[in-house]
């Protein structure tokens, strides 16, 4: 892969504010004092009339998105997913999520991948949080491609949508000039017939390459890539699910909550097989290089190939 | 204000402070002290301040009023009926299965600007609806009524922040002084006072009224709008329970339905102040 381009997801989501703010002049841009991490500096640049800093005041900023919307603004709230997600969760559940307002919320540096700033700034937690509220559309996309297409969807859709973006540079694997975002939809990146590994965000790329050591091993491995979390794509599961007979879910979020509960709550109700699921689990990060975070906690191609293979054999 | 307006506006926040009565009887439940003390405020905003036509609930050029102070959704409930925003009879069910009226405000009932209840939340969105007003140079003013122990929440003090350093002067934040919070005097809880002092340090134009008089209300909104570059803070000093004997500067009465004896007298005691306005 020496040749992949790779993109952290959130400058995908600065370039594409920025990108953006001439078709859609209601397009508005909340930060907390993060501009310069979440990269929506480059939407403030190009903008400036159109960006407001919060300051270091979360609650505050998910009430103004709200306040925004609710007289016909399309606001981007913009931190950190521990933030977002994590001190803010009851200002979104109430202010946002109650009274279904048409608010993005822009969570940069979620998961470990944050690296070196260690377990207050890593929240893995973000997804198991927005799922609970009702009507929270939840996106996590994979890569560059990806992550603009989704932020454009996100606008075109009247509803609160909380969109995961990471630190990390990520490979572009999605082609721009092919791909098409459609909300709610997984993407079968790899058709197989002995077990599915169904991916989202950061890991989809490393799902990909752990289905190519599988098969080297004469394992038939179908790759999914959930970009929505919620709405979730219960067709894709339970086609996957009868198929295949055994799921690998992969995130780099907790294993509570998360795309692997996601996966099992589908999977339990409409097609019960084993669902392994491949993430943090229940316990906190801490400071590291990114890459060597994602090796320590088993989110990595050779673990994903190797869980599959452990799975296949209790087939 | 001449003689009749504020008789007249006094008739009406009587009717206001019956429905309040009305709709937590009914209930068995709710918060009818706060509401009594933010009746005069809110029937003064809505019979002769604020732009909005019951006929058309969303328009867009409408003045916003977000009740911050969630629990007391009997009195803006009510205030809205009597506007003519839904029938009267709709207080009857409220907190009722399957009612339009839900426990705290929200955003889905004709009229209500924006869903509130937890404390705190409410003077953000009412920024963010200010900020857009800037944004989109319209002429509408953003009302936010506000409990004095409401203001203990720390986003409240955000939000304060935020609105001095956009320059909302499209923003009235009213906070409603009648010192009383579920667990005593605000003094003796964790005290929030000096509040004018706070606001003032925050960058806000403070002024201070008489939340049961029409002429000091009027003159109070009236400051507010010659202020230019700054939100405004009025203090309303008010009495909890206001308008019914037995209630008045009663914590117990914070949120506390009044059972039949209690509404039968409330209801004589409102009715007998509303005969002699109307009289």
């Amino acid at each position: 892969m020496a040749d992949v381009i790779k993109k952290a997801t959130r400058e995908s989501y600065g370039e594409a504010l920025a990108a953006l703010a001439d078709k859609y002049p209601n397009l508005v841009v909340l930060d907390a004092d993060l501009a310069a991490a979440t990269k929506t500096g480059v939407f403030k640049k190009a903008c400036p009339e159109r960006f407001f800093d919060c300051g270091i005041a979360e609650a505050n900023m998910m009430g103004v998105a709200a306040g925004l919307a609710a007289s016909g603004k399309i606001p981007f709230a913009s931190t950190f997913a521990m933030f977002a997600a994590g001190r803010a969760y009851e200002i979104v559940r109430n202010s946002i999520g109650y009274p279904h307002l048409n608010v993005k919320i822009g969570a940069t540096h979620a998961g470990i991948s944050v690296g070196e700033d260690g377990a207050t700034h890593q929240c893995n937690e973000d997804i198991a949080l927005m799922r609970t509220i009702p009507g929270m559309t939840i996106i996590n996309p994979a890569d560059d491609v990806e992550a603009k297409a989704a932020i454009e969807a996100a606008i075109n859709f009247d509803g609160p949508v909380y969109l995961r973006f990471g630190r990390l540079a990520a490979p572009i694997f999605n082609d721009a000039g092919t791909y098409k975002f459609e909300l709610g939809k997984g993407i079968i990146l790899r058709e197989g017939k002995d077990v599915t590994i169904i991916a989202s965000g950061l890991m989809v790329s490393e799902a990909v390459e752990a289905a190519k050591q599988l098969e080297s091993d004469g394992i038939d491995a179908r790759v999914i890539n959930i970009h929505t979390i919620k709405p979730i794509d219960k067709d894709i599961i339970v086609k996957a699910a009868s198929e295949t007979g055994l799921i690998v879910t992969v995130e780099e979020h907790s294993v509570i909550g998360g795309l692997g509960s996601a996966v099992a709550d589908v999977v339990t109700e409409s097609k019960p097989v084993p669902v392994v699921k491949i993430g943090v689990n229940d316990e906190y990060g801490h400071s590291g290089p990114a890459a060597e975070l994602l090796k320590e906690f088993g989110l990595c191609a050779d673990n994903i190939a190797a869980t599959v293979k452990k799975a296949m054999a209790n087939k | 204000m001449d003689a009749t307006t504020r008789k007249q506006l006094q008739a009406t926040a009587c009717k206001v402070r019956m429905g309040v009565i009305e709709g937590t009887f009914n209930a068995k439940s709710g918060h009818p002290g706060g509401s009594m003390s933010i009746s005069d405020l809110l029937t003064y905003l809505y019979f002769a301040k604020m732009h909005v036509d019951p006929q058309n609930p969303d328009m867009a050029d409408r003045d916003r009023l977000v009740l911050s102070k969630g629990h007391c959704a009997p009195a803006l409930y009510s205030v809205l009926a009597q506007r003519g925003f839904f029938p009267y009879d709709e207080l009857k069910s409220l907190r009722h299965i399957g009612a339009m009226l839900q426990g705290h405000p929200c955003i889905h009932i004709p009229g209500v600007d924006m869903s509130s209840g937890s404390l705190g939340q409410g003077i953000s969105t009412a920024c963010g609806m200010a900020l857009a007003g800037k944004l989109d140079n319209a002429a509408y003013k953003v009302y936010a009524v506000l409990g004095d122990g409401e203001i203990e929440e720390g986003q409240v003090w955000e939000a304060a922040m935020f609105a001095a350093h956009y320059k909302l002067d499209n923003l009235i934040a009213i906070v409603d002084n009648n010192g009383l919070q579920i667990d005593g005097p605000i003094t003796e809880v964790c005290s929030p006072e000096p509040i004018t002092d706070k606001f003032a340090a925050f960058g806000w134009h403070v002024i201070t009224m008489d939340a049961h008089d029409f002429d000091s209300i009027d003159a109070a909104f009236n400051e507010a709008e010659t202020i230019v570059g700054k939100p405004v803070a009025i203090i309303q000093k008010s009495t909890k329970g206001k308008g019914v004997s037995f209630m008045e500067n009663q914590v117990g009465w914070h949120g506390k339905a009044p059972n039949k004896e209690e509404y039968d007298k409330a209801m004589a005691e409102l009715t007998a102040q509303l005969s002699e306005l109307e009289g």
